[in-house]
Formats: C-alpha cells, structure tokens, sequence
C-alpha cells in the first residue's frame, strides 16, 4: 500500500493536513530543521517545492521563499539530498513534490532521483492534464505517484483524464489565482463533488488555506484534506514556531463533515 | 484543445491547469474569427486605415550589396507589434473581455498594447520589470498617456522575463474579463500561432513587392529574433520558398562566448519556459538564466517554438550579431540612408552587411522591425564620439 493509501486509511473520518515547505528555505540546515518542525506539529503529509526561478504559479510568499533559496545557493542535488535525510527520520510521513516543468526535463532521470530520496507523489504546477501523460508515464514507470490539478473551471472532461493519469490525490483549487490569495474561505463544495465522481484520487484543497476556520470550511465543502503553503512558509520566514502553527491548523481537520458517508 | 499547438517536437501548453479553459476558448475564438469575413475586413480595415498598411519596401541606396528593408519602423507604434496587438484587441472584443494585460521589455509592447486598448476601448494594464520601468520613462509616459496603467514588477531580475510571469499570475485570477496580449509568438499554445497568423503579412507583403519592384523573390530574408513574432511574421511566407534562405539573428550581446547575451537558439538548450518547449537558456539544474543585450527587445531567455523548430529542421539559420555590431549598423543605417532604426532590427541589419560584403551580388530582404526614437538616448551615450 503507498503512503498516501495508508494515510487516508488510518486517517478514516478525519481530514488529512499537508503542510508545505520550500527545500532550502532560507537555508539547508534550517530548511531540515522546519521538516521536522511540521511533522512534530502533527502534519500527516509533507509537500515540498524544489526551488525555481520563474515559478508562475506561485504568489508573492512562495516566489520569496525560492529566491531565498537559490540565494543560499541551493541546487536540486541538495533537495533530494535533503528529502533522503528526510524519509531516513521520517519512515512513514507521505512526501509530495511540487515542483515546475523545466527542473524535471532538465534532469534525466529526475524521477527515479525523486523515488529514491523517498518521495512518494510530485506534481508539476505547469503541466496541466493536456500534457502529463508522458510525465505520468515516466514517474509511474519510477514508482512515484502522478498528482494533477483540478480547478473550479476544470471541466469534468479533463477530470476525467485526471483520474486516469493520477494517484495519490487530487490537488483541488476552488478559486482563481495564484498560491497565497485568501478564498475568503469559501471552498467549491461542486468541485469536490465532481473529483469524486470522476472516481479521481481524493480531493485535497490547497490555495488559500491560512487559518483553523478555512480548513474546517475546505474539509466542509467535501475535501479530504487540505494543503497549507503560503501560511506556514511565511510564519518560518518571521522566525515564528510552525509547530504550534501546523498544530492549531491541524486540530481543525479533526472534524471532518460527511466522513461517515466515505 | 483543436490544434497540436506543436512545432515539431516544441511548443506545447504547459501553463497551470487553472489557465487552459483561457487558451481553450482563445483558440476557438481564433479559428472563429480566421473563418469570418467580417472579421478580417474589420482587421484589415484597421490595419489600413488606422495603422499604415502596406508598409513599404526600401532598397538601399548607398549601403553595399542589393540591400531591401520591409519598413516596419513606419508602421503606426513604431514597430510591427502593432500588426498583432490589432489583431488580437478585435479577438478579445470577440470574446467579450474588457480588460487587457500585457508584459513589456523596453516597452513597445506596452506603447502596442496601449494603443489598442485605447483604440478599442479596454481597461489596459501593463506589466514591467521595474528596471525597465526606470530605464525607459518615455515608453511608460507614452503608455500612461493612451489610458493605459504600468506596474512595476518587483520579483526576480525585475526584466521582461518577470514581468511575463506576473502577467500569467495576474491572468490566473482575472482570465473571465481579462485577455493576455501577449506580446511575441513564444509562450503557450495558441499564442506562437495567432501571433505568427497576425504578423505573416510583413513577408506576404514583402514577398509581393519583391515580385513587383524587384521581379524576383530574394536570395535570402533575415530577421532579428528575441521572442520571434518579427522573424516568424517574415519567414513564414518564404517557407514554402526554397530557394529563399532565412536567416534569424539573435542578440550575441557582449559575445557568445560569454555569459551577457541573449543567443537562445545558439546557446540555449531545450527546456520549458512561459508554457512552451522550446530552446532556453538555463544552468545545469534548469533555473533560467539572465541575459542581456543592448536592446531590451532581444533580453529574452527563451524564444519561439516554432523557431527552435526552423534551426532543428534546418529551414531558417540563426546566427548571432553583438551590441557592438548592432550599434555600428545602426549607425550606417542612419547615416547612408537617413533612417534611425530600433536596436532590435539593427541586428539584423548587421548580419545583412557582413552578407553583403561576401556575396554582393544577392537580394537580402532585411525585417526592418522597428524605428529608433525609443534608442536615441542610449544611441547617444553610446555613441559619444569621446567614449
């Protein structure tokens, strides 16, 4: 069973809580020290980005925090370095890649370096369902689970693709925009809806989750669990504990709505 | 999506899943429009009436060889942008967007994509690298002053390859009222189309006049490539043309053999950049690199797909020209021919000078792109007779 099946499994009921982190940010050594940080505050899935130059898809807090690592001089090399540090500690936690088309057509074998730094799903934020199927391919030939984006303007078509190329779970993204933006906490429970019934890999929201109500509103509007970014990379980048934060974050997934009906 | 949007083995849609209904029904809105009559009496009409079609074709009289210059530095704007900003304003009109986005290097694109949304009546916000903001205070008055609302974009090199990408953020929230005008035939599918299908009338209009003025086809047609949508407008009627040699020149910088160019096809490696595969300039990781040129039209770390195509199929050479090659051209330009071009179209007048002096007896059709005013400045400093 992968990691991700795993999780879900023992979750039951409750929601799952991702917690994402930029590898290197602000430095390696501190970037190891924050992993552990959030997996001591209970996260039940770790996302990391490796960092890169032009990430489009990402808001002012994300961008911040890659050019604080390619400040610090980190390469790919030391994120997968990191990541193998990373699952020596932590066994059981399922590891997510986020990351951009060119790092991973840059690297051959890109995939298979991932697989054997212990990561378990990576999703590309410029490759939409149109394109991943040969990066599909090649990550499921390599062991890694294919993750794929389905927005609220995602017609049920291209969720259709998305539940044929895709494992581990659906990123869901319930508004327009870019990584960061507040929703205003209001989650598309229709997007949910129709994740589920395109039989895709579970719905986790992300984009826009920053407090304890929005993730109980995510979890409410039919998500299996969350991912949180922007919230938790900002508060390390003020020196703030994201222990506490991913704990208080995390309390709020014990709740989850409509669970009994899984 | 209805067609490939691939060049070979380049182009592509690689742009976040939340944009793609966006380029989906820009798509369908194009190949609508290509089949509507009144569509393209309305282009042409503009194209015409408002903005100087047909631009003519020039033969040098005093610079060596058998020179030809596709003038469009005469063009309304000041340079070619304006044959595809026309064009896509009426498409966005089509599909009932009100607002328009556009990234600019030195700002002619901006100055473009002002224009139309002044012209047809669009809420208009343009992105620029805030060094560019800073080195180009005309082009941004110019923009301000057609309605349009510049903002400086902080992130990055703070150049036009950042502002392509807090342009792609801005249309990630804004893609139901707002239109991305981009500006160059690189960038996702459909754009290296649309773009190419709207600036093909600089080589079929030049093709015509060589036939008509010259009695012949030329033996060779070179362009400046920095994004492409000059060259590709040129080349793309000469294709089927075999015997017409084409040529794209990119920005050699301070030397290719150095790290301060903009050479992508010459230097570059395959990658994906702003939602197409195509050659980029990058380190060994895949991070995207900085460049530089003396013109900030050819500052770009990617290019076309279609013309990463042309170079691996062999149909069109692309060849570098240096700053201090371009600058020199421009210089001739000016005083042999009393026409001050744009730097950009300088670099393909300087390969087209060294074509000349080794085979004088050919007909080198030369993309003039753009005029110079926006350079003179810099022209200036550059040029002092002291320095």
């Amino acid at each position: 069973m992968s990691r991700y099946a795993a999780m879900f499994d023992r979750l039951g009921g409750e929601g799952a809580f991702g917690a994402f982190l930029m590898l290197g940010d602000p430095d390696l050594a501190a970037s190891a020290g924050l992993l552990d940080a959030v997996v001591a505050g209970g996260a039940d899935m770790v996302e990391v980005g490796i960092p890169f130059s032009d990430p489009v898809a990402d808001g002012p807090v994300i961008q911040a925090a890659a050019q604080r690592a390619l400040a610090a001089g980190v390469r790919v090399d030391d994120c997968f370095t990191l990541l193998h540090e990373f699952r020596a500690r932590h066994p059981a936690i399922p590891v997510g890649l986020l990351t951009y088309a060119n790092l991973v057509v840059a690297r051959p074998g890109f995939m298979r370096d991932a697989a054997d730094a212990g990561v378990d799903s990576l999703l590309i934020a410029d490759v939409p369902a149109l394109e991943a199927e040969p990066f599909a391919r090649a990550m499921t030939q390599a062991g890694i689970e294919p993750v794929l984006i389905a927005a609220a303007n995602t017609p049920n078509a291209t969720i259709a693709r998305i539940a044929q190329l895709s494992k581990a779970y659906t990123y869901c993204v319930s508004r327009t925009g870019i990584t960061g933006t507040h929703a205003g906490g209001e989650f598309d429970a229709s997007l949910s809806d129709r994740v589920i019934a395109a039989g895709a890999p579970p719905p986790i929201f992300g984009f826009g989750i920053s407090t304890p109500e929005h993730v109980r509103a995510a979890l409410k509007a039919g998500a299996r669990g969350v991912i949180c970014g922007s919230a938790i990379v900002a508060a390390a980048a003020r020196g703030e504990d994201v222990t506490e934060l991913v704990r208080s974050l995390k309390s709020a997934t014990t709740e989850r709505v409509g669970a009994a009906m899984d | 999506m209805r067609l490939t949007g691939r060049f070979g083995r380049f182009g592509g849609c690689y742009v976040p899943e939340i944009l793609v209904p966006a380029l989906e029904q820009l798509e369908g809105a194009f190949l609508e429009a290509r089949d509507d009559p009144a569509f393209a009496a309305e282009l042409n009409g503009l194209l015409s009436s408002y903005a100087g079609r047909p631009t003519p074709l020039t033969q040098c009289r005093n610079l060596p060889g058998n020179i030809y210059l596709k003038r469009e530095d005469l063009l309304h704007g000041g340079a070619h942008k304006t044959n595809q900003v026309l064009g896509q304003g009426l498409l966005a009109k089509r599909m009932g967007k009100t607002r328009l986005i556009a990234e600019t290097g030195a700002g002619q694109h901006g100055v473009a994509t002002a224009i139309v949304g002044a012209l047809l009546g669009f809420e208009t916000v343009i992105y620029m690298g805030a060094e560019d903001v800073e080195r180009q205070k005309l082009n941004v008055f110019r923009m301000q002053l057609m309605g349009a609302k510049v903002i400086p974009v902080e992130s990055g090199g703070r150049t036009l390859k950042d502002a392509i990408n807090e342009a792609l953020r801005d249309w990630s929230a804004s893609f139901e009222k707002t239109h991305y005008l981009l500006g160059t035939a690189a960038g996702p599918h459909p754009f290296p189309t649309i773009v190419r299908e709207f600036q093909r009338i600089i080589g079929r209009e030049a093709r015509a006049q060589m036939i008509e003025q010259v009695g012949r086809l030329p033996d060779v047609a070179i362009a400046c490539v920095g994004g492409g949508s000059n060259a590709i407008g040129l080349f793309a009627d000469f294709i089927d043309d075999q015997d017409v040699r084409l040529i794209g020149v990119e920005a050699a910088g301070r030397g290719l053999d150095g790290e301060e160019h903009g050479a992508t096809l010459l230097r570059g490696t395959s990658g994906i950049l702003h939602g197409a595969e195509t050659y980029v300039l990058q380190d060994g990781d895949g991070q995207i690199a900085d460049t530089w040129s003396v013109s900030a039209g050819l500052d770009y770390p990617a290019v076309g797909p279609e013309h990463a195509h042309l170079k691996d199929s062999g149909r069109a050479q692309y060849v570098g020209a240096t700053d201090a090659e371009a600058l020199a051209a421009f210089k001739a330009l000016a005083e042999s021919e009393g026409i001050i071009c744009a730097f950009e179209s300088a670099h393909a007048l300087a390969h087209a000078l060294k074509l000349a002096e080794a085979e004088p007896g050919s007909a080198i059709l030369v993309g003039l792109s753009g005029r110079g005013d926006k350079d003179v400045g810099q022209a200036q400093q550059l040029l002092r007779p002291s320095a």
